[in-house]
């Protein structure tokens, strides 16, 4: 099996009595998108800037290429690229002088570098306007540039700190169409810090939920919802009533029923069938307009290990 | 060493060149009365380079520095590019080393530069006898103590700079730190026995304020690597 590309063993870091990241054990294998799914405060941005070396952990160990984060630190920021909670923008710089900045910080020849600014640039419809200065861009311009400038040097492995937050549903939606193909064409590894479920389920190959600090599941999102997440039934109609609740919850395949306006949620333990219970609604008295049966979204399954955490 | 040019070039790019004409007020402000008004008001004696001209001239790079080294780390971190500089492969040593050398080099030149354009201003206004220059060796001395000068108001400005969490912050405490330094030079040297001041030659004199800022430069600059620590940077 490869060496995972990112290893952690029981990573703790504290601020005072606040456990920013507590006890966090991870592997992830290279060549894949991996996100860390959290909410505000988790300490995602904490366990990118321990996986950097920016900070010195308070107990555990993490390697990432096979660098030891304490004594490589260097060796591994040589070799990754990073877009982190800011774009990090020079912005009275121009956008072309932006990554040429990058690139001789990474030494890379003159004609590769431009050769490279150029081709990024191109496939991110910047080409054009590279002579701006990049304080006139728009914010998912600006995003957009910071990520030619994570991917500029060809690392194998880049950190990608919260990429969408902030921006408009359309905008989002664009930036990350423009990530997923960038991260298929360089075929690197991406470390993706979110709290947008969407974002996690649209890109990452395996998602780990983070709260306080502390890993609590991680996985495909298949397998998350598998694990976490029961199947269930939702059915839309008229004439719910208390009674036939009750007799739905002592069915032996309903874990749980939650009812909200017209609108039925019944989570069955197993993969049991929903007709008997259709059934049963009709009989009490119901009036069923659509029956959807279907797994837990990843959103679900979050919510899930939130509530459970916090039980 | 490329790393430290390529933290000038950025520096060259990012502050001294792209701030605007705003950014450009303080130091043709002070090219202006250190390098037109006083040599004007002066006359053909700016030249012999005394003491008290000498002093004037080493204040240039107080007064270019202030504008821009407060900038440098605190304007960075203000602007939330300090993080992803941190978080690249430039050493510490280098993003410092190149901030200052930027700093130090644009000071520099412009005290050299407000030093030329009073001599040829005088000499211009001259109406008789043969172009003039500084006595050589005064000549050298000045740009030596003008790089002293600027190395001092750099590494200090650093200093606040890292401390300071927004770059009009770090501008203010320089800017009352170069009074408090004026007057304080000042006290020393009128509290320093007229017997004393006047055993010395200038040479000796001039030597003495090297050794001083010299002294000054070193304890800053070290102090300044010290406190220019990633994980210390990255907390803040």
């Amino acid at each position: 099996m490869p060496e995972p590309i990112i290893r952690t063993e029981h990573l703790s870091r504290f601020f005072g009595t606040v456990k920013a990241v507590d006890d966090l054990t991870l592997e992830v294998p290279a060549g894949i998108v991996f996100g860390l799914l959290g909410p505000n405060g988790a300490g995602k941005t904490t366990t990118i800037h321990l996986l950097l070396g920016l900070l010195e952990p308070a107990q555990g160990q993490a390697s990432v290429l096979g660098f030891d984060t304490r004594t490589q630190a260097d060796k591994i920021r040589a070799r990754i690229g990073a877009l982190l909670e800011f774009a990090g923008l020079y912005e009275r710089m121009t956008a072309e002088d932006n990554l040429e900045l990058y690139g001789r910080i990474y030494h890379m020849p003159a004609p590769e570098r431009r050769a490279r600014i150029k081709e990024l640039l191109t496939h991110l419809d910047l080409w054009d306007r590279r002579k701006d200065q990049v304080s006139k861009w728009s914010r998912g311009m600006k995003q957009k540039l910071a990520v030619a400038r994570a991917l500029l040097h060809h690392p194998p492995l880049i950190f990608l700190d919260e990429p969408t937050a902030g921006f408009d549903p359309i905008a989002a939606a664009a930036l990350r169409n423009d990530l997923a193909s960038l991260v298929a064409r360089e075929g690197v590894t991406v470390f993706l810090n979110t709290h947008n479920l969407t974002e996690a389920e649209k890109l990452c190959a395996q998602v780990g939920v983070i709260r306080q600090g502390k890993l609590l599941a991680v996985g495909n999102p298949d397998e998350l919802r598998l694990r976490t997440g029961s199947p269930q039934a939702e059915i839309v109609g008229t004439g719910f009533n208390d009674q036939m609740l009750a007799l739905l919850r002592e069915r032996p395949e309903v874990a749980n029923v939650v009812l909200q306006n017209n609108h039925l949620t019944i989570e069955l333990r197993g993969e049991s069938k929903v007709a008997p219970l259709v059934s049963l609604i009709v009989r009490s008295g119901g009036e069923i307009e659509e029956v959807r049966k279907g797994k837990a979204s990843l959103e679900d399954v979050f919510l899930t290990l939130m509530e459970e955490e916090r039980t | 060493m490329s790393d430290i040019w390529t933290m000038i070039w950025k520096e060259s790019k990012d502050l001294l060149f792209q701030g605007g004409w705003k950014s450009l007020i303080r130091p043709f402000f002070v090219i202006g009365i250190m390098g037109i008004y006083l040599p004007l008001q002066v006359g053909a004696d700016w030249i012999s380079l005394t003491p008290i001209y000498m002093i004037l001239v080493l204040w240039v790079p107080f007064f270019v520095v202030i504008s821009f080294i407060g900038d440098a780390i605190a304007g960075e971190r203000e602007r939330h590019t300090l993080e992803t500089l941190l978080a690249s492969r430039m050493p510490d040593r280098a993003i410092l080393l190149g901030k200052i050398a930027a700093t130090v080099l644009y000071a520099w030149g412009m005290g050299i530069f407000s030093l030329l354009l009073g001599l040829v201003l005088v000499d211009l206004l001259r109406t008789q006898g043969n172009w003039l220059f500084y006595p050589l060796d005064l000549f050298v001395d000045a740009l030596i103590l003008i790089l002293l000068a600027s190395l001092l108001a750099t590494s200090a400005g650093v200093l606040v700079s890292l401390k300071s969490a927004t770059v009009r912050q770090a501008q203010q405490i320089l800017s009352i730190g170069t009074i408090v330094f004026v007057f304080g030079v000042t006290f020393v040297l009128r509290a320093i026995p007229a017997n004393v001041l006047s055993s010395l030659s200038y040479p000796q004199f001039l030597l003495s304020v090297m050794v001083f800022l010299a002294v000054l430069d070193a304890i800053l600059l070290a102090l300044s690597f010290m406190s220019f620590q990633r994980s210390r940077l990255i907390l803040s």
